[in-house]
């Protein structure tokens, strides 16, 4: 084993989602079913550093996590009168071969009937995706209380409300009908784009739990898109996550700084996974029917085209998409994107009155940085840059803002 | 005479590969198709986007129906294909199981050649 201490951890993040969804399916309880996930972690870092790790790492760690509170739930029941039968330890039966049995495509299944429970509509669409990203994504509170621009505590009460409206609500842990499936949809989409974007936004190693995260949510997009052939936003969404993957072998150089777009090298793109994310793109532009996530894939594809990105056609997109989902970051999308295509007049009187909304935000403070130094504006430009690198959530954010900085 | 290998496989697998899989997968075919191609019998290979990808058009009807989606939903679907010239059915099975050895799972529908027209594209 040479890939160093983090190797454990890897492996337990990238089984999570699978090992969590078939524990629910046997504890039918969010609670238990994380307990026991953890107890199997706690076994696996006892275990696999001296052994190794198991050929399966989810099936180990489901049967692991599943004898794991039986165990414990006799042990509390010793001096009750019966034990239930189902509580009874399979003992005896080997793991290895009760391992290979447990079939790989009863995962997808149960990922499925996760993300629905976490996606219940019982549930405010924060805290679906709150309760996802910490229970399918095994995210700390502390990571997605960053993604949602909120305390770590505030984030905390959050999730365990929606744990505790999930245990109160009679949920029901089969996957749902036709109907229902449908209008859960759009949470799922959401949910899984977040848990994308996590491993995007962080994901500098391919190799890490991070990245795996949006190998995922990628092939979570593709199952949902084979349960929903025909909708045109789940094409956008897988559409999306390829487009912006494709370029992951790109985005970061050996000191691990954030390498912009412009100068990405293009040949460390992925070909194949772009002509896939495009294909889907025009797919779904035959339904006529555009939504957030069909543009912002169409904005990828700009992005990911080999003759040049052109500016003012991902201006448009975003107008769109401001139209559509009116918010402060796609405003300053749009800015950025007008700024690239020469019209930084246009660009700051987009960005300026967003400052009360997007004050605690990094890019606010990059993009308004480069407005205002294209305005020649290079005092006011110095101090953005300097707000933007106090706020600067990796090293090579505030990397990458300091040659801004530099550069004036 | 020509046979077409076609080539089948369960998508969800395939998809799961990570990128270095995938190259291991791609190198290894590499071999094979560098001594089809020596001996000058190797045809168009094509490897086909997923099924998600698909979109089907029924023409058994007037007008005929866009349908999003491949033809058939199966467990195993056709993925891509090769041409490839061979002396009998012996002799294409042969080469089916040498691009297996480099490849395995799923499986290949050898299948002879009808009519073939070249490629004449203009680059």
């Amino acid at each position: 084993m040479s890939r160093g201490t983090g190797w454990i951890g890897d492996l337990l993040a990238a089984a999570r989602p699978q090992a969590v969804a078939a524990l629910l399916r046997h504890f039918r309880d969010l609670d238990r079913a994380e307990e026991a996930f953890q107890e199997a972690c706690v076994r696996a870092l006892r275990t696999w550093p001296e052994k190794g790790p198991p050929r399966n790492a989810a099936a180990w760690l489901i049967m692991v996590g599943r004898n794991a509170m039986i165990d414990a739930a006799r042990r509390t029941k010793r001096e009750a009168p019966l034990a239930r039968e189902e509580a009874i330890p399979d003992a005896g039966t080997g793991q290895d071969a009760t391992v290979a049995r447990i079939d790989e495509a009863d995962y997808r299944d149960d990922i499925l009937r996760l993300l629905f429970v976490c996606c219940h509509p019982v549930l405010k669409p924060t805290d679906q995706v709150a309760l996802s990203l910490r229970i399918v994504g095994g995210l700390s509170v502390g990571q997605i209380a960053r993604a949602f621009l909120v305390g770590d505590s505030a984030m905390e009460q959050r999730i365990t409300r929606a744990k505790r409206r999930i245990a109160q609500a009679d949920v029901g842990y089969e996957v749902p009908g036709p109907v229902e499936r449908a209008e859960r949809i759009g949470a799922v989409a959401g949910v899984i784009y977040l848990v994308f974007n996590e491993g995007y936004t962080t994901g500098i190693a391919a190799e890490g739990a991070r990245a795996a995260l949006c190998e995922e949510a990628i092939r979570l997009g593709r199952l949902l898109q084979r349960l929903f052939p025909t909708e045109p936003e789940i094409m956008g969404l897988l559409a999306l996550m390829l487009l912006q993957h494709a370029r992951a072998g790109a985005r970061f150089d050996d000191a691990g700084e954030v390498i912009p777009l412009d100068r990405q090298d293009r040949a460390r793109w992925d070909g194949v996974r772009i002509a896939e994310g495009r294909a889907l793109v025009d797919k779904a532009a035959r339904h006529a029917r555009p939504g957030g996530y069909q543009l912002q894939a169409a904005i990828a594809a700009q992005h990911a085209r080999a003759q040049g990105t052109d500016w003012g056609r991902i201006a448009q997109l975003y107008a769109a998409l401001e139209h559509l989902q009116p918010s402060p970051v796609v405003t300053l999308n749009r800015a950025v994107a007008l700024l690239k295509a020469g019209q930084a007049e246009d660009a700051w009187g987009l960005v300026a009155p967003l400052a009360s909304q997007l004050d605690g935000y990094f890019y606010f403070h990059g993009a308004r940085g480069a407005i205002l130094r294209a305005l020649g504006r290079a005092d006011e430009a110095r101090e953005a840059f300097a707000q933007a690198i106090s706020l600067a959530n990796t090293a090579a954010e505030a990397a990458h803002m300091r040659d801004q900085l530099d550069a004036l | 005479m020509q046979y077409a290998i076609l080539c089948y496989h369960d998508e969800k697998v395939v998809t799961s590969w990570t990128r270095a899989e995938d190259d291991a997968v791609l190198a290894k075919l590499a071999a094979v198709h560098e001594e089809l191609k020596a001996q000058g019998r190797l045809g168009p290979v094509v490897r086909l986007l997923p099924t998600t990808t698909a979109t089907t058009l029924k023409k058994d009807r007037e007008p005929p129906l866009v349908v999003d989606g491949p033809f058939a939903e199966t467990k195993e679907a056709l993925l891509g294909f090769y041409i490839v010239d061979c002396a009998d059915l012996e002799d294409a099975l042969e080469v089916a199981r040498a691009l297996g050895r480099a490849n395995p799972g799923g499986s290949y529908e050898v299948r002879p050649v009808g009519l073939f027209f070249p490629d004449e594209r203009a680059s």
